[in-house]
């Protein structure tokens, strides 16, 4: 992956900052230029909640090269404490502790494992809050 | 607009053809079609053609002037189509609105796909989604459906033996179609006992890695009907996009972008789903033949599972769905898929499918997804009486 499109979305993978539509209040995760609701274009940025919920997801066996390390590992749809949903790994637990309403937070990670001469990724994942 | 007639079709093998490349196929199809049709190179006008990712797969873009160069058509107005795997379906569209505007008599509609070039396919096919926050984050295509499956399962009680009854009853189709890529009957204990892809999927529940081309010529129907052959019109024409992102999507158990294009084909042609005799659906899971056929109003939504285990989607059933094999059987050269569901519905119109043959259809309808449903095309073929 390039660095250029690695830097622009920083903000988002190191601190989940989102777009809020000063006019309707939509919050859009990653940030928009135009808001999918009203078609306002001013936005503040605030951080998302770290809390939700499993609405669904999944155990990957055969992955994309790059995180062929990793497999088998559980990816999830993860709904945040105000509603904004979220494509996650799950970090740190073995598939039969993640189902649909499973409660999570999400942590920060490195994703991928890509060739050495290139920018090492990161982001965030979820993990599973115990009960 | 005028009415618009599909006048011929091109259809090479799908499979893992090592020894026929990119350009290759499309030639063959191309020729092909424009033998079937009876039509002369210089009279076609225009095409466009349906392609995802050639530039991932064998490294090559600017694909409409390779195509058409090797296709022995050098000169042609032609224009690549790209909509993941819906590319076929928008390319026939397009072709198509050209003829019903007047603006060409003759269009070629094709589409075509080389994926066994050494690229990893996985990561290729993962563009479709979103590649910054789904991708990203390791989510491959295997993995956006299964958790549609799991959401399916969760919200109907949708079971593994019903998604494994898709996979029979398509590889029980394709095994009566000579361009499929397994053409193989299948037990439920292979699909079920299959390896592990992205739970709840098997490598059973997955449509297969496929190269192949897919052509159509279409017409006005004022020709097509000098032709002394059974005339074939394109009645409805449906097109819709949506959030590419699976989790920017209300229920992950749903597919709306299908009911969107179909209701928009529907209301062009003044008919409703009960008007249809059969259907090809874009079966690249199991789950997404199920989900399609509720979002298409063949099954209530929830119905899709057991209406697929009680055989009603069978070629001897209430409403035959894939009677090529589908994407599962058949194979998905994801550009050509769309082209090539058309050349189903046109055989199947025109009483040239062979062993698989229904009696007497005469309308069938074609639906062609993108990604994990952030687009869709349906058309609606009717062969006059």
């Amino acid at each position: 992956m390039i660095s250029p499109r690695y830097h622009r979305e920083k903000p988002q993978r190191y601190r989940l900052e989102a777009g809020k539509c000063t006019k309707c209040g939509e919050i859009h995760f990653p940030p928009r230029k135009v808001c999918r609701k009203c078609f306002a274009r001013e936005f503040e940025t605030v951080e998302l909640p770290r809390r939700g919920k499993v609405v669904t997801c999944t155990t990957v066996w055969i992955p994309p090269a790059e995180f062929d390390d990793q497999k088998p590992y559980v990816n999830a749809i993860v709904e945040l404490e105000n509603g904004v949903r979220l494509t996650v790994m799950i970090s740190e637990a073995p598939p039969d502790e993640v189902d649909i309403g499973t409660e999570v937070e999400i942590v920060f990670r490195r994703l991928q494992h890509g060739p050495a001469w290139e920018v090492i990724r990161y982001g965030y994942k979820a993990r599973v809050i115990a009960g | 607009m005028r009415d618009v007639a599909v006048i011929g079709m091109g259809l090479t093998p799908f499979g893992e053809l090592w020894d026929t490349s990119l350009r290759d196929l499309f030639a063959i199809a191309c020729a092909d079609c424009l033998e079937d049709a009876g039509v002369a190179r210089d009279q076609v006008q225009s095409a466009y053609i349906g392609c995802m990712t050639s530039g991932l797969f064998v490294g090559q873009e600017h694909l409409a002037s390779v195509l058409c160069d090797y296709a022995g058509l050098r000169g042609l107005a032609a224009t690549r189509v790209e909509s993941a795997c819906a590319s076929g379906g928008a390319a026939f569209r397009a072709a198509y609105l050209e003829v019903a505007s007047g603006a060409s008599d003759f269009v070629l509609a094709g589409g075509v796909e080389k994926m066994n070039d050494g690229a990893d396919a996985t990561y290729c096919l993962a563009t479709a989604a979103d590649q910054e926050y789904e991708a990203y984050n390791g989510v491959t295509f295997p993995g956006l459906y299964a958790m549609i499956a799991k959401a399916h399962m969760a919200k109907h009680g949708t079971t593994p033996q019903q998604l494994a009854a898709v996979a029979v009853k398509n590889h029980r189709n394709g095994a009566k179609n000579p361009k499929a890529q397994f053409p193989l009957e299948i037990s439920e204990k292979t699909v079920l006992g299959a390896v592990r892809v992205a739970e709840p999927l098997g490598l059973f529940d997955c449509s297969p890695v496929t190269d192949g081309a897919a052509c159509v010529l279409l017409a006005p129907v004022e020709f097509a009907r000098k032709l002394g052959k059974p005339v074939v019109k394109i009645i409805g024409s449906g097109h819709a996009t949506d959030a590419i992102a699976l989790h920017d999507r209300k229920d992950p158990s749903t597919i709306p972008v299908v009911a969107l294009a179909a209701q928009r084909a529907f209301k062009q042609s003044g008919l409703t789903i009960r008007d249809i005799d059969f259907a090809e659906v874009h079966d690249c899971f199991t789950i997404a033949e199920i989900v399609c056929t509720e979002e298409l109003g063949i099954f209530e939504p929830g119905q899709g599972g057991p209406a697929a285990a009680a055989g009603k989607t069978a070629r001897d059933g209430e409403f035959p769905v894939n009677t090529s094999g589908g994407l599962k059987s058949k194979g998905h050269p994801v550009g050509a898929t769309g082209i090539a569901q058309i050349c189903e519905l046109y055989a199947q119109l025109t009483g040239n499918a062979g062993g698989r043959q229904l009696k007497n259809p005469r309308r069938g309808l074609a639906q062609n997804m993108g990604g994990s449903g952030g687009s869709c095309t349906v058309h609606i073929l009717e062969v006059e009486q």
